[in-house]
């Protein structure tokens, strides 16, 4: 992909506070109707880099390109972008109806125009009995809606999202989730959107920028971000509970296995990244990758001791003693043993991560 | 592009497409002297010559004799730095009454402010804490009433405190005005420490409880110790708000126990004998040195002291 | 014995004795003080008091004898002008300095604490420092015509019909920083995320600041308002030491009415009915603000 065809193309970008570097020569491209999720934990530069794309803070260095356009001195109002805070920042002391038009007023839009792009917002959101309402008689959710609407009627290419959802209780953010994925659906714009909830992540996006230190780790589809994680930092922060660590060694005796203690796991099946050697590794597969007592049929099995029982509802996790290391397995709630029970593990090393003492994936 | 070292050779294909797409790179350029700038830093800096010429006239015309001070203008610095005019103010300046300078009424001021602050903060900080966390029937209602009373002017008081001060036998000596400080201390004192103990996790005060601690004893030692800075916040409150006080000074004591607002007004104010500027400069600055010490030495607290204190007016 | 004093109830009196202990003083202080005192002063000015309050009721004579007073009308007229002058002016500069250093400038702490420490001052200090530099032989006048210009003219301290605005410019001097203060944490408590919302939306600085920012901050302006009308209302330090409510009466002010009838014209009687009247402009100042404040949260 290059800039001509990417909707929104960030280039060595850098930012410093002071002494203080947060996003370190960052390069991200986001090819035209794509959904994007930028996530990572607090602090990790993915809000900053999206305040950088809209304009709303001045980068120490690099470009950023909205639709093939140089857009990095430009101010935010002329980028072609629309914004959702996570606080929603709707005014409070104007209507719905003035917070939809406010910036199409001031920029001296015709009123028919105004309220045709109004009109369709509110359509398209399901906002129309609320349009003579002020924020501050709007439920969470409506107010989600409303700054989403502020974005609309801006008829731009590009939205983006500061954390939406993160000011919601649960039950109501993923009810959001599936909306603004219609939304996307329907509508077809580039999205950026920030969050540090994987869920948010894993089903909105097309593609996955997991952040870490003002450094993008891995930028994939979500499938391949979660079963292929390039390091074992975007491995542990995906999943939940995550993924099981086991520290050992890597060592090749007609074939290459992962020893820890007295387990000896084959690695014939495990699509090495790049060519193996021995030394310290760690080896990582997700709990709901290991089998509890299912029988034969795994190529690799091991016994290990129940310590906790966690039941879940739906299913239940079970804490285990495996080389004298925690690892957690996920079963249905018929299959879940006993605490100090001894019982047999099994998974297919294929689904593993192996990872070298750098933690890049092997 | 799942890792990194692809990620970057796509990276390095894509070079060559920037190289060919030129325009802005790196921060927009901004110029100190922009426009805006220039406005701003200007409009500033003005307004502050503005606030500090006050402060700068006091202190040159206390430096300047009589004879420069009819001759030349009040801007200029002193061309012969003199400080009789302090030393004067301080010991031998003349108030209708007697000539013994600002030197008495300071001596009143602190007499009058210390006992005040010490007396005014401890009642307002157990009561704030009776409030916050030993609520009883009815309290709320003599704290409203206490805050609404705030706002009410000193001189509907006014009488009536001299009678109850007369009637205990206060009338015209320091404790008659610190109890009036105290008084009047009370209900911006008393919302400061029943806002601050009711913001601290109450989870301290109900363990403390179960530990066996009683009122005095959480008070004492869990409240207190934990609520140093609001102590901090109220101390310049009060001290600045008694030192600066002048209307129950000139009310409640006589003139041989006069705070130093009262004398200095008296020194400057009083018609008999030729006006001595520099004198009355420099007993000005005298007057206003120790607020103007407090608010310099404690920067972010007075403020934050104001904004709580606000309401005393 | 104690298994039967346990048994009975205590009495509600004596539960939690110590914090009742402990408000006492405030008990004391807005029972006996803030509204005995001021029921006092209310009863008492229907009296004809003079050197000592005595209760011979006269009825409204001394409220008649007040509104008949040209001193106490100066008073009134002064309290007005300087009244709605200072809450405009206070309010208009405070609010732009706030604005000024909110924008992200550099120095911010050194501008800020040179706006306030002037209120760190006494009023006394205050007025007898703006004496002093409106001094028409000496000061800014003596200045201004030194340089050259012979027939400038400012002398607001000798000319009773400016008076009054030589002591707002003290106020002024004095109070303009607490205003800077109050805004300034008012506009720092805006979420960050509506100036972001405006910039995408496009909205220049000062339309944003006229309307979203300043709507946004009614309740800072009204208690603001509120605060500098209370003390408005008790202006009464600063006159006594820039004019002492000279030249003639032309800068008297309630509060110095009230003083003076009290403790020197011994007419108790008027000064408690000038000091009632302060206390009904009060009311009319408070009552609106309070309703507004506390009876809409109660209804919410």
């Amino acid at each position: 992909m290059n800039v001509a065809n990417a909707s929104v193309s960030v280039q060595d970008l850098s930012l410093s506070f002071g002494s203080v570097t947060v996003l370190k020569s960052l390069n991200l491209d986001v090819a035209e109707g794509e959904f994007v999720v930028l996530l990572g934990p607090s602090g990790c530069g993915k809000s900053t880099l999206l305040n950088c794309i809209a304009g709303l803070l001045d980068i120490s260095d690099g470009r950023i390109f909205i639709k093939g356009k140089n857009v990095t001195w430009e101010e935010p109002a002329d980028r072609g972008i629309g914004m959702v805070f996570q606080s929603y920042a709707l005014y409070p002391q104007m209507t719905v109806e003035k917070n939809l038009s406010f910036g199409l007023r001031v920029a001296g839009t015709p009123k028919d125009e105004i309220d045709k792009r109004i009109a369709r917002a509110a359509e398209i959101l399901q906002i129309g009995p609320l349009l003579q309402r002020k924020p501050a008689a709007l439920s969470g959710g409506q107010r989600q809606r409303v700054a989403i609407g502020r974005a609309l009627v801006r008829d731009v290419d590009v939205f983006l999202f500061d954390e939406p959802l993160s000011n919601l209780d649960a039950k109501l953010r993923s009810e959001l989730r599936v909306e603004i994925k219609r939304l996307h659906q329907k509508l077809a714009n580039t999205m950026i959107y920030v969050t540090h909830d994987q869920i948010e992540a894993m089903t909105l996006a097309d593609r996955i920028a997991v952040m870490r230190g003002g450094v993008i780790q891995q930028f994939d589809a979500p499938q391949v971000i979660y079963n292929r994680p390039v390091n074992r930092f975007v491995a542990g922060f995906l999943g939940s509970p995550g993924m099981n660590f086991l520290d050992g060694r890597l060592e090749n005796d007609g074939g290459w296995h992962f020893v820890a203690g007295e387990l000896k796991v084959p690695l014939a099946s495990y699509d090495f990244e790049r060519e193996p050697s021995p030394g310290a590794s760690v080896f990582g597969i997700r709990p709901e990758h290991v089998g509890l007592n299912s029988g034969s049929g795994w190529p690799f099995t091991a016994q290990a001791s129940v310590d906790v029982v966690e039941p879940m509802g739906s299913d239940t996790l079970v804490w285990l003693k495996l080389a004298d290391q925690n690892f957690t397995v996920r079963v249905t709630s018929e299959r879940a043993p006993q605490s100090g029970e001894s019982v047999e593990i099994g998974f297919d090393p294929m689904r593993a991560s192996l990872f070298d003492e750098q933690g890049n994936r092997l | 592009m799942s890792n990194p070292a692809v990620l970057s050779s796509t990276i390095a294909g894509a070079d060559a497409v920037r190289g060919e797409l030129s325009g802005p790179r790196g921060p927009k350029p901004r110029s100190v002297l922009s426009r805006r700038n220039i406005f701003l830093y200007g409009t500033l800096f003005l307004v502050a010559v503005y606030y500090l010429l006050p402060l700068y006239v006091m202190v040159v015309t206390s430096l300047k004799g009589m004879p420069e001070i009819r001759l030349g203008n009040i801007f200029s610095p002193p061309v012969e730095i003199t400080f009789e005019p302090w030393v004067k103010a301080w010991s031998t300046a003349c108030t209708g009454l007697n000539c013994d300078g600002l030197s008495r009424g300071f001596w009143n001021s602190v007499r009058i402010t210390v006992p005040s602050v010490i007396l005014s903060i401890a009642l307002a900080s157990v009561n704030g804490y009776a409030l916050a966390n030993w609520r009883f029937k009815g309290a709320d209602i003599f704290f409203t009433i206490l805050i609404v009373g705030a706002f009410i002017p000193y001189q509907v008081m006014l009488y009536p405190i001299v009678i109850i001060l007369r009637e205990i036998g206060l009338y015209g000596s320091l404790w008659g005005l610190v109890l009036v400080h105290s008084i009047f201390g009370m209900p911006i004192l008393t919302l400061l420490f029943r806002n601050y103990f009711a913001s601290l996790p109450d989870e301290l005060f109900r363990a403390a409880r179960v530990d066996g601690a009683g009122f005095w004893g959480i008070y004492l030692r869990i409240m207190v110790p934990m609520s140093m800075p609001i102590f901090v916040v109220a101390l310049i409150i009060q001290i600045t708000g008694i030192w600066n006080d002048f209307l129950f000074g000139v009310v409640y004591t006589r003139p041989d126990t006069y705070p130093m607002t009262v004398q200095l007004n008296n020194i400057v104010n009083s018609v008999q004998g030729v006006k001595e500027y520099n004198v009355n400069m420099a007993a000005t600055l005298i007057t206003g040195l120790v607020p103007l010490i407090i608010y310099f030495v404690s920067g972010k607290l007075f403020v934050r002291g104001i904004a709580a204190g606000a309401v005393k007016g | 014995m104690s298994v039967s004093m346990k048994s009975e109830r205590p009495s509600r009196l004596f539960r939690n004795l110590n914090a009742k202990i402990a408000s006492v003083p405030m008990i004391l202080t807005a029972l006996v003080v803030f509204v005995g005192g001021t029921a006092w002063t209310v009863l008492y000015s229907f009296t004809n008091s003079r050197l000592l309050p005595r209760l011979n009721f006269v009825g409204l004579d001394q409220y008649y004898r007040l509104w008949a007073a040209p001193r106490w009308l100066v008073s009134i007229e002064n309290l007005l002008i300087y009244g709605v002058l200072s809450l405009i002016f206070s309010l208009v500069i405070g609010f732009l300095l706030a604005a000024m250093l909110d924008r992200k400038i550099r120095f911010e702490d050194t501008f800020r604490t040179i706006f306030l420490y002037p209120f760190a001052l006494s009023f006394i200090v205050t007025g007898l420092v703006w004496q002093w530099l409106l001094n028409p032989e000496f000061g800014i006048q003596g200045v201004i015509r030194g340089l050259g210009w012979e027939s400038f003219n400012f002398d607001p301290l000798y000319n009773s019909s400016i008076v009054i605005y030589g002591v707002l410019i003290a106020a002024l001097w004095q109070g303009t920083g607490l205003v800077m203060c109050l805004m300034l944490a008012g506009l720092r408590g805006i979420d960050e995320d509506i100036w972001k919302a405006a910039r995408v939306d496009g909205i220049p600085t000062w339309r944003t600041y006229v309307s979203i920012i300043i709507p946004m901050m009614r309740p800072v302006f009204i208690t603001t308002l509120v605060i500098i009308a209370s003390g408005i209302v008790k202006v009464y330090d600063l006159v006594v030491a820039q004019t002492s409510g000279g030249p003639g009466i032309a800068s008297e002010v309630p509060a110095k009415y009230v003083y003076d009838y009290m403790f020197f014209a011994q007419n108790l009687g008027q000064g408690f009915a000038a000091s009632t009247m302060m206390l009904l402009t009060v009311v009319i100042v408070i009552v609106p603000w309070a309703y507004l404040e506390f009876g809409r949260r109660g209804r919410t």
